[in-house]
């Protein structure tokens, strides 16, 4: 015990070269433009020295804004889709792959391959594709929100099925032998294996896999810009403009950067509802995968 | 009808297994057919690329390497200088949150003090927090700072990304025992000897695995530089790809297409040479949060 304590004594006289940079960095890179975030929040400004206090009025507009609402629920219907399809058929792929078949580990490799490639490049190949298609019937992703929303989709789930097969597939590895073993000695059908015995053993990969999909799906950014843009747009009886294809974060980004200065205290408050819905995610996770330690 | 025998089954089983892997192998086809794409109509004249997207070049459309040489200086950038970049940022960035967050996690999981359990807490805070809700201050910060350059924007991808890197290296050092620097220690290594020479040889496994990440998530992220970088004089790869594309007016598909072939070759190549780790590494950093 003397010797850990002398070390720890010893240990602490260096914090400031163990601790100062990464702490000096994450104050600059973050803790003070969050705080300073949260207080414009409550400005009215267009760059932070000409900030002036008006109380929660942004909120009050963020929420009232249509083309918030709106970029809401398609954010919430994209999420949502997406999750249910990545997760379907990265689980299909991942089970499928630990049968022993031959050449798994190719199939592995292509699968996981487009995880590498960044967003805007991949918003930019798959524009390219869909509109190569769409071209024989003269149209293009820009102009219709249907095509737009499922080429999102198809863009998510070309992404993401190969990640989360990956952890799919080192949660069915670690399926205990014994009970596969237990489950076709007692004469258990394949369904009634995999429903009873594989995917409840699997589930904190799913809780994982799912969570991730989920919040992959709120935050998306850079494909949303790159595939559509937003486009198309329609123009409300008011004379304001909704980007029908728009997700949250694009639409935080245009009201920061594209309506005008005049906005982005507007944007800035809907930023930090954007920050709470997504936080609150992580939460729920959180909780959730405590909880199910604690009845383990 | 009788039990089929135990050849049988072991026939009908493996003939299954055949079948799903054909299956498997049409859909990998069809799996890299976007970037098969990609490779023919960089070879294409920039009119074929939207009319016929999906024809391999022919007589007609084939351009040889003219897409790549209209590329290399596209919208009056060089491709080169982007390319420069993009390794300057990804390199320094990932060279500095390995060196200072394995460190800084040494030092909260052994220290442990309420300081730097507020550190630590405040990282994984930042993990759930989304990019736009810092992105305008945090812009304004690094300008004033002058982060806006190639060579001082890693300080600002230590900041925003410490918060992953920490929370893997802490989960990590707690599995280390204490008696191997214990022994360190009564052989009369000082605290920064003790890290250097023996904790961080043993985090080796967790490094590459966090290396791995921030290299994928710098080298692809296109908002954080585009909003911090001075764009004029700086781009990297993602923002140059987006500038030209998003730019109104004609675009040649083509050049583009050369770009993002060019752009993505290099990512192949890293993935093939280190599948193993990537894969770890990523399966790794899932388990967050």
């Amino acid at each position: 015990m003397a010797v850990r304590n002398s070390i720890r004594t010893a240990t602490r006289r260096w914090s400031w070269l163990f601790l100062g940079p990464v702490v000096a960095a994450f104050v600059i890179g973050f803790v003070w433009p969050f705080i300073q975030g949260i207080y414009l929040s409550f400005c009215q400004f267009k760059t932070i020295s000409d900030a002036q206090f008006i109380g929660p009025g942004n909120y009050g507009k963020a929420l009232a804004d249509i083309s918030f609402q709106h970029s809401f629920w398609y954010t919430a219907l994209t999420a949502l889709v997406s999750l249910v399809l990545i997760n379907v058929l990265a689980f299909a792929v991942a089970y499928v792959l630990t049968q022993n078949i031959k050449g798994s580990n190719i199939f592995r490799t292509v699968f996981f391959m487009p995880n590498l490639i960044g967003g805007i490049v991949l918003g930019y190949i798959w524009s390219m594709i869909f509109d190569g298609i769409l071209a024989a019937y003269n149209t293009s992703i820009l102009l219709n929100t249907a095509y737009g929303f499922w080429g999102l989709i198809i863009l998510m789930c070309w992404q993401q099925v190969g990640y989360m097969m990956i952890i799919y597939i080192a949660g069915l590895q670690a399926v205990p032998e014994d009970m596969l073993e237990a489950a076709k000695i007692d004469g258990a059908t394949k369904l009634q294996t995999l429903f009873k015995v594989i995917i409840p053993n699997v589930m904190p990969s799913i809780t994982i896999c799912v969570f991730l999909s989920l919040t992959n799906g709120f935050k998306l950014f850079d494909q949303n810009l790159a595939l559509t843009g937003g486009l198309p747009y329609i123009i409300q009886p008011d004379g304001s403009t909704v980007n029908t294809t728009e997700m949250l974060a694009l639409n935080i980004y245009n009201t920061f950067y594209t309506s005008g200065a005049g906005t982005r205290g507007v944007a800035q408050a809907k930023a930090v509802l954007f920050f709470i819905l997504v936080a609150g995610m992580g939460l729920a996770q959180l909780a959730y995968t405590r909880k199910r330690e604690v009845q383990q | 009808m009788g039990k089929p025998n135990k050849e049988q089954t072991l026939a009908t089983e493996r003939r299954r297994k055949t079948i799903l892997s054909v299956v498997l192998a049409i859909i990998c086809i069809i799996y890299v057919m976007p970037v098969l794409a990609v490779v023919i109509n960089s070879f294409k004249a920039n009119t074929f690329v939207k009319t016929a997207t999906f024809a391999l070049p022919n007589a007609q459309s084939f351009v040889g390497w003219d897409n790549f040489v209209t590329g290399m200086t596209f919208g009056n950038y060089a491709f080169f200088d982007t390319v420069k970049y993009s390794v300057i940022i990804t390199v320094l960035s990932t060279a500095l949150i390995l060196i200072f967050c394995s460190m800084a996690a040494w030092y909260i999981a052994r220290v442990d003090s309420i300081f730097c359990k507020i550190v630590y807490y405040l990282c994984i805070f930042s993990m759930v927090v989304p990019f736009q809700m810092v992105m305008f201050t945090l812009s304004k910060t690094a300008d004033t700072l002058k982060l806006n350059t190639p060579w001082t924007i890693p300080i600002v991808y230590l900041g925003f990304g410490a918060g992953l890197a920490i929370f893997m290296f802490v989960g990590f050092v707690k599995s280390i025992p204490l008696e191997i620097e214990e022994a360190a220690a009564i052989d009369g290594c000082g605290p920064i000897r003790t890290f250097f020479s023996v904790v961080l040889p043993m985090l080796k496994p967790t490094l590459i695995s966090v290396g791995i990440l921030e290299i994928m998530w710098v080298w692809n992220d296109y908002l954080l530089p585009v909003l911090v970088l001075d764009i004029n004089k700086y781009r990297t790869i993602p923002i140059h790809i987006q500038y030209l594309r998003g730019s109104y007016g004609t675009v040649d598909l083509g050049a583009t297409m050369a770009l993002i072939l060019l752009s993505i070759i290099p990512v192949i190549v890293f993935y093939l040479a280190c599948q193993k780790h990537i894969i770890k590494g990523v399966a790794a950093g899932a388990v967050k949060g």
